[in-house]
């Protein structure tokens, strides 16, 4: 069996446009994805002005916890927003219809990727936009690094993703509090509002094998000094393949172990 | 292939069935296990093409999971299956393009209205002509005045000639039914079954049905597979299952085999 074919972006891009439905004919559904990064941006942004007026680092270093926070909404909205979509599906009880069409199990993964991806661009631009607007932040000042840092958050953010929603897959919707659970749990580890020099060390050995620290250490390093650690970049790359492959190995076992169990066509809620 | 309307309405369309050509199904030896239920036994079966084939048996028999593990969605023990064909083990993927069903087990999704999940299964299944498809189903199934509306607003009897039209939005010549036309009034029922029966023979379609509904079986199929405790216990034409069994409905001949088992000693 092949991995695509021809049909491979038409059946991922039906999938696409189911959820695009979803979210384009609702408006508080569209207003619920901006909403969330909105009201984060605002807070941590106020935080950071008070922070400025009492320190000469956070003066020196202004930005550092605004770009933090929406870098963390990437990583977040891509996990977030792929298990939500998958959800969606079993809400519904439409997985049984969706696993039945010639889309394959790969095609299906690449959709949630690809809507993952939409709904984190759609939430997060608007607070971007914002933070320019009220704090005189710009997270584009971050320059190309800007890119490789939020593909490395949102494909962190795919793998966990997948692997929750395998859990569903397979444990059923009980399941579903780890699409929130895992992300922050592992949030204090990945040094998001500080370096991880101030973990304790038997914490900065589990932080250093998640991409998300490393990429959240590239940002201050930007930010205060002005320069683009590739090193730390390459890092985080290697270890985003293994996650994913992980994410999408755990997604792939879950699957098999709920078609061998005969849930697939009566998983909903 | 044409349908002969009975004077009451019934359909007799054993001329019709394709003897000579590879089934539509071919079923040997399946079986399903989870854990310690055995849910389906070991049974075999083959569904001539262009026939209606019913799967007739009381909850938990297992025609469900027979169902599902025709669609992929259930992993057989063991067995051997081959549809239109074609070994469904090796393309399962390619046969699906060609096959498709309803099930009560599986909905749309409710926010979205019936254009657009049309739309997105028509373009899942690779059908050309998005809106002729679409538009003709709307005809054939009375859904015109319903597809701008989101399914969760329409009653169940409209969902479930939604769930009809995705069923046949891909042209299949494989049609997997589940309780077709359980949540249907008598008349529209009665239309359904027309259109499923039209459609058999303009497109040459199989049909494999699991239903409750004895008289619908009756009417519309060529062949009955009776299922109890995972296993075919009988299987024959409406007509003959009646006569062996010396009733006058399949009913009384769903009833007695459920109660007493098959005649001739399989239970």
């Amino acid at each position: 069996m092949s991995f695509a074919d021809k049909g491979t972006p038409r059946r991922i891009g039906a999938v696409v446009l189911r959820h695009w439905y979803l979210i384009a004919g609702s408006w508080p559904r569209f207003l619920d994805l901006c909403y969330w990064p909105i009201v984060q941006m605002i807070l941590w942004g106020f935080i950071q002005t008070f922070l400025m007026r009492q320190s000469d680092f956070f003066a020196q270093a202004g930005g550092i916890l605004l770009g933090a926070v929406m870098l963390w909404d990437v990583l977040f909205r891509g996990q977030i927003g792929l298990a939500i979509s998958f959800f969606e599906e079993v809400y519904s009880r439409n997985l049984g219809h969706l696993l039945a069409t010639p889309l394959k199990i790969g095609e299906y993964m690449a959709a949630l990727m690809v809507v993952s991806l939409m709904r984190t661009i759609v939430g997060l631009f608007p607070a971007t936009l914002l933070a320019i607007w009220f704090f005189g932040f710009s997270l584009y000042s971050l320059g190309i690094a800007l890119i490789a840092f939020f593909f490395s958050l949102i494909i962190f953010g795919w793998s966990i993703g997948l692997f929750v929603a395998g859990l569903v897959l397979r444990y059923g919707l009980g399941a579903e509090s780890f699409a929130w659970a895992f992300i922050f749990a592992l949030a204090p580890l990945c040094g998001i509002y500080y370096p991880i020099a101030i973990l304790p060390s038997w914490v900065q050995a589990l932080s250093a094998l998640l991409p998300a620290s490393y990429i959240f250490e590239g940002m201050r390093t930007v930010l205060i000094d002005h320069v683009v650690r590739t090193d730390d970049l390459l890092i985080a790359s290697g270890l985003n393949l293994v996650w994913l492959a992980g994410g999408i190995a755990g997604f792939l076992l879950f699957h098999a172990s709920a078609r061998e169990r005969g849930m697939l066509l009566q998983l909903g809620e | 292939m044409d349908a002969i309307v009975d004077s009451d309405g019934g359909m007799d369309r054993a001329a019709d069935v394709q003897l000579d050509a590879e089934p539509a199904i071919q079923v040997d030896g399946l079986v399903k296990r989870y854990g310690d239920v055995l849910a389906v036994d070991g049974i075999g079966f083959a569904v001539a093409r262009g026939s209606f084939t019913a799967l007739l048996g009381g909850n938990g028999a297992g025609k469900t999971t027979t169902i599902a593990i025709l669609l992929g969605l259930v992993r057989p023990t063991a067995g051997r299956i081959r549809i239109l064909g074609q070994d469904f083990a090796l393309h399962a993927k390619a046969l699906l393009a060609r096959m498709n069903f309803q099930s009560p087990y599986a909905d749309l999704p409710r926010r979205l209205t019936v254009r657009q999940n049309l739309t997105i299964y028509a373009r899942l299944y690779g059908v050309v002509k998005v809106t002729d498809r679409i538009a003709y189903l709307a005809r054939e199934l009375d859904l015109s005045a319903l597809l701008d509306r989101p399914l969760g607003e329409l009653s169940a009897g409209q969902r479930t000639r939604a769930g009809l039209a995705k069923a046949f939005v891909n042209r299949p010549e494989l049609v997997l039914l589940d309780e077709p036309t359980a949540s249907l009034d008598p008349d529209t029922a009665d239309w359904v079954r027309g259109f499923l029966a039209r459609y058999a023979r303009e497109a040459n379609a199989s049909f494999f049905i699991a239903s409750h509904n004895m008289l619908e079986v009756e009417r519309l199929c060529d062949q009955v597979l009776m299922m109890k405790n995972g296993r075919i216990v009988d299987s024959g034409a409406p007509k003959e299952l009646i006569a062996k069994y010396g009733r006058t409905t399949l009913e009384d001949v769903f009833l007695e085999v459920a109660r007493h088992g098959a005649k001739g000693g399989a239970a």
